[in-house]
């Protein structure tokens, strides 16, 4: 690349010159910083990158190997309902069903969801439209807080709030669907009000203000106006609240009872995907039968975790404001 | 008219009301925490260990493993954030190759933590051969910890205005080193208040450490500070219970006589402690926000 | 209004040759300026003679300050430059050029102050340290000697460890003008320095850039012709991405040769 001599000769620079062009086209201990910060920097992306290919990889085939190596079917793994790896059903079938799982996870996850959005659009709505002042003086900080509470303290205080309340309530035993729910519905909140408040804050001012100009009432404003404008980033923060609940193991499974049969009721002692993983993986034998079916839930958890990404990158996609 | 103007402000009440009850849970809540927790909070009961069969156990040795291991973690994902934050606000171009990896830091975000956890268990614990011991646990925080840590400190650097960069590169500097020694200590008071409110999350994982850091404490010797001993507190290779996960631990099959108490009085700590982390971390950022434009 | 030619239709230009044997410190050559595909500088074949100020006017957008960047290869990145760029008669406007280097000898100075955020002393001797000095002494003389220079010495001098940021506009331009001369440059560049800043800190920067011109070659970007017209010694005027006329200032301002410049020192558009 150093074309010092053409150069030199080219133009008959004089010696004084020639001393600056080599000065100048040696390479600096500042180009080599450049290129060092900047490869290592990269690395460091990598990295991450590398971490997140090597989890899925990793779950994937260890989720797999029970429908491979042992040759279970997906459809008993998907549809029965009998959950006892090793054993087989009376029908004859393996007991490797996870329905059971699959619907508790999915039945706290859309209870959870259905209560909190209303609480969490009106808590945002108050916190942006009706009084920002006290919105962020008081309630910002206390959905971070609540953000901020470690899901075993959810659990524990379901553990010896809510259980006994559904007990002495409704009666049964306590745990089930229902306590799952609560302590979900209190945990997703906050994550869903913050999110809102975000989307509801890039509605451009001038929205509201043609809107009041037209005669509109306040509510009218914020109904039609706002919440409607703001739909894709509620959506997503829905969705993530959503994301959220699912993929939680403790807070869930010290509530829920740890029963792997099908909910027949929403007191009566179920178990979700997160549940029976963390309660049953430190009690089978890596490479056993019982231990590669509990990965084969894990590997649901993460497809339905990577489903949960997928929507919100959709959801953002046909976001408004963004281009 | 006079309808509209009605159910606007009926509208507007019963909203009133649902943010009131938002704020009462959360008054409710920590008031059910502190109130049934701190008055099991002694001297005692934050520095004696655990027992597990008798009342009168405390978690020291659980509140030193927490700490040990958030600090661990730190100092291992903060090289990583920011290296990928650095390359990621001032390197990157729009292309596939971003779309890619921005993608992947949301996948990995959004993970739930005992998938995080579980490869945790795989690749350190039973490729690594690990074992349940700190450094798992801490390599799998790490993980935990990396996406949102990233996006935190990201954020804080493009908060740079970028003319601190355009100064750094007239005056002969390379882009990196201006990123580096310049925009970064510009960033500072908004990574630290993002280290700090990571610190909280990390401090209050359980989910993830149940299989890669364990559920057992080994009693330590506090004497010994050599980490190549075993029962040295600083020793890599201990399995190390956290706060956190004792407290499910606990109430999943304790069964000691004084159960209630300690949870409570675990979850108030535990509590407490995010609680500090939260509003230092305001307060800490403002603080070096200050000392930095101010006289000294 | 008719007989503005806002235009320039019939591509009047006329650029000022040096003598042979005038001391040309920088000077650029069949230069192209591309933001993606379009063309943002052409026409611009110009020189700067050593210890001289010259001042590059023109309306917003008339690609000044993009010409002022390309001349230490600011714009790397961000806008391709073709062409030849000469300094001290070698052209940097290669690949095998180290970009550092050259941006070392041709400092820059930007529209908005931008100290950084760490005290004034390191603000100066930041640089400095990065590139291998770091004995305490010399590195006090060229911190004291660069603020001396940018006339700020006696107004920061028992506040050297202050954060920069707590200095007023005119000040931390000053400081930014320190830094910039603490690197021993030998060509300054600046981009409207004082569009920033109140009458006064205008003026006094102006005296700083006079006393300067002894020791550097200045070029300036301003939108401000009687700035241009107190300071300078040479005007470029540029309009829609060329250089229109460059001539001394004197001429510029009294008999300009193209209507063009007529038109816009005059005040009737821009």
């Amino acid at each position: 690349m150093i074309g010092k001599a053409k150069y030199s000769k080219d133009r008959g620079f004089s010696m004084d010159n020639q001393k600056l062009a080599k000065q100048l086209m040696k390479k600096s201990k500042t180009a080599r910083y450049e290129r060092m910060g900047k490869l290592g920097s990269l690395a460091m992306l990598l990295l991450i990158m590398v971490i997140v290919i090597g989890i899925i990889v990793f779950v994937t085939s260890k989720g797999l190997t029970m429908f491979f190596s042992d040759h279970i079917s997906f459809k008993d793994f998907l549809t029965g309902t009998l959950w006892n790896p090793g054993t087989k059903t009376p029908s004859g079938h393996p007991a490797v069903g996870a329905l059971p799982m699959i619907v508790g996870s999915f039945l706290v996850t859309i209870l959870a969801a259905l209560i909190s959005t209303p609480f969490a659009i009106g808590t945002a709505v108050y916190m942006t439209e009706i009084s920002p002042k006290r919105g962020a003086k008081i309630l910002q900080p206390v959905t971070e807080l609540l953000v901020g509470i470690p899901s075993v303290v959810y659990g524990f205080i379901g553990l010896s709030l809510v259980v006994p309340f559904v007990r002495n309530t409704l009666g049964g035993s306590g745990f089930g669907i229902l306590s799952g729910t609560f302590v979900l519905f209190v945990m997703i909140l906050p994550t869903i009000v913050s999110m809102t408040v975000d989307s509801l804050k890039s509605v451009p001012t001038f929205y509201h203000q043609a809107s009041l100009a037209l005669g509109a009432t306040q509510w009218q404003t914020i109904w039609k106006v706002v919440l409607r404008a703001a739909t894709p980033g509620i959506l997503t923060a829905i969705v993530f609240g959503m994301a959220r609940a699912f993929g939680e193991a403790l807070a869930v499974q010290m509530v829920i009872g740890n029963a792997s049969l099908m909910p027949h009721n929403l007191i009566s002692p179920a178990s979700t995907l997160t549940s029976v993983l963390t309660a049953g993986m430190g009690n089978t034998v890596m490479g056993s039968l019982q231990n590669d079916a509990l990965w084969s839930l894990a590997l649901v958890l993460l497809l339905m975790s990577l489903f949960f990404s997928l929507l919100v990158h959709f959801i953002g996609r046909r976001g408004s404001f963004k281009k | 008219m006079k309808d509209t103007q009605k159910q606007s402000s009926l509208a507007i009440g019963i909203l009133r009301g649902i943010a009131g009850f938002v704020v009462l849970i959360l008054i409710f809540l920590l008031g059910y925490i502190f109130i049934t927790g701190l008055p099991n909070v002694s001297w005692h009961f934050l520095t004696s260990p655990a027992k597990a069969f008798t009342a009168g156990g405390g978690i020291g040795i659980q509140l030193f493993n927490s700490f040990y291991l958030l600090i661990l973690a730190m100092v291992i994902s903060l090289p990583i954030s920011i290296g990928a934050s650095i390359y990621l606000s001032e390197y990157v171009k729009d292309n596939l190759f971003t779309d890619t990896i921005r993608t992947s830091i949301e996948i990995l975000s959004s993970l739930p933590s005992v998938v995080v956890g579980l490869f945790g268990f795989l690749l350190f614990v039973i490729q690594f051969n690990f074992g349940f011991s700190i450094i798992s646990g801490a390599l799998t925080l790490t993980i935990f910890n990396l996406p949102l840590l990233t996006r935190n400190i990201e954020e804080s650097i493009n908060g740079v205005s970028s003319d601190q960069l355009q100064g750094g590169l007239g005056l002969g500097l390379s882009k990196f080193e201006t990123i580096y020694h310049i925009v970064i200590p510009a960033a500072l008071p908004g990574i630290i208040s993002g280290i700090i409110l990571c610190s909280g999350r990390v401090f209050g994982e359980a989910a993830a450490l149940i299989y890669t850091a364990g559920q057992s404490a080994p009693a330590l010797n506090f004497g010994d500070w050599n980490p190549f001993n075993i029962d040295s507190p600083l020793s890599p290779m201990r399995p190390a219970e956290t706060l956190a996960v004792h407290i499910w631990k606990i109430n999943s099959e304790g069964i000691m006589p004084d159960l209630s108490k300690i949870s409570s009085g675990s979850a108030a700590v535990l509590v407490l402690a995010i609680l500090i982390f939260n509003l230092s971390a305001r307060y800490v950022g403002r603080k070096v926000f200050e000392r930095m434009t101010s006289a000294r | 209004m008719k007989d503005l030619d806002l235009l320039n239709k019939n591509n009047e230009r006329f650029i000022y040759q040096f003598e042979s044997g005038s001391n040309i410190l920088m000077a650029t050559k069949n230069l192209k300026i591309y933001y993606g595909d379009t063309l943002a500088m052409q026409n611009a074949d110009l020189q700067f003679k050593k210890n001289s100020i010259t001042a590059l006017i023109g309306p917003s957008g008339s690609g000044k300050s993009t010409f002022l960047r390309s001349l230490d290869r600011m714009n790397d990145g961000v806008a391709i430059t073709k062409g030849q760029i000469y300094y001290r008669g070698i052209d940097i406007n290669r690949p095998e050029i180290d970009v550092y280097e050259v941006r070392r000898r041709i400092g820059m100075v930007f529209q908005r102050p931008n100290p950084f955020a760490k005290s004034i002393y390191e603000n100066i001797a930041f640089a400095l340290k990065r590139r291998g000095m770091h004995d305490k002494k010399k590195l006090d003389e060229v911190v004291e000697k660069s603020l001396r220079q940018a006339a700020i010495w006696d107004q920061v001098k028992d506040d050297l460890n202050k954060s920069a940021l707590s200095l007023s506009g005119g000040q931390a331009q000053r400081v930014c003008i320190a830094r910039a001369l603490a690197v021993q440059p030998d060509v300054l560049l600046l981009d409207e320095p004082a569009s920033a800043l109140d009458p006064i800190s205008t003026a006094q920067i102006e005296e700083t850039l006079i006393d300067l011109k002894k020791d550097y070659t200045i070029i300036i970007v301003t939108h401000n012709m009687e700035q241009a017209s107190r300071l300078s010694d040479y005007t470029v005027f540029f309009n829609l991405g060329q250089a229109i006329e460059y001539n001394t200032t004197k001429e510029i301002f009294t008999t300009p040769k193209v209507k063009l410049t007529e038109n816009y020192v005059s005040g009737n558009f821009g």
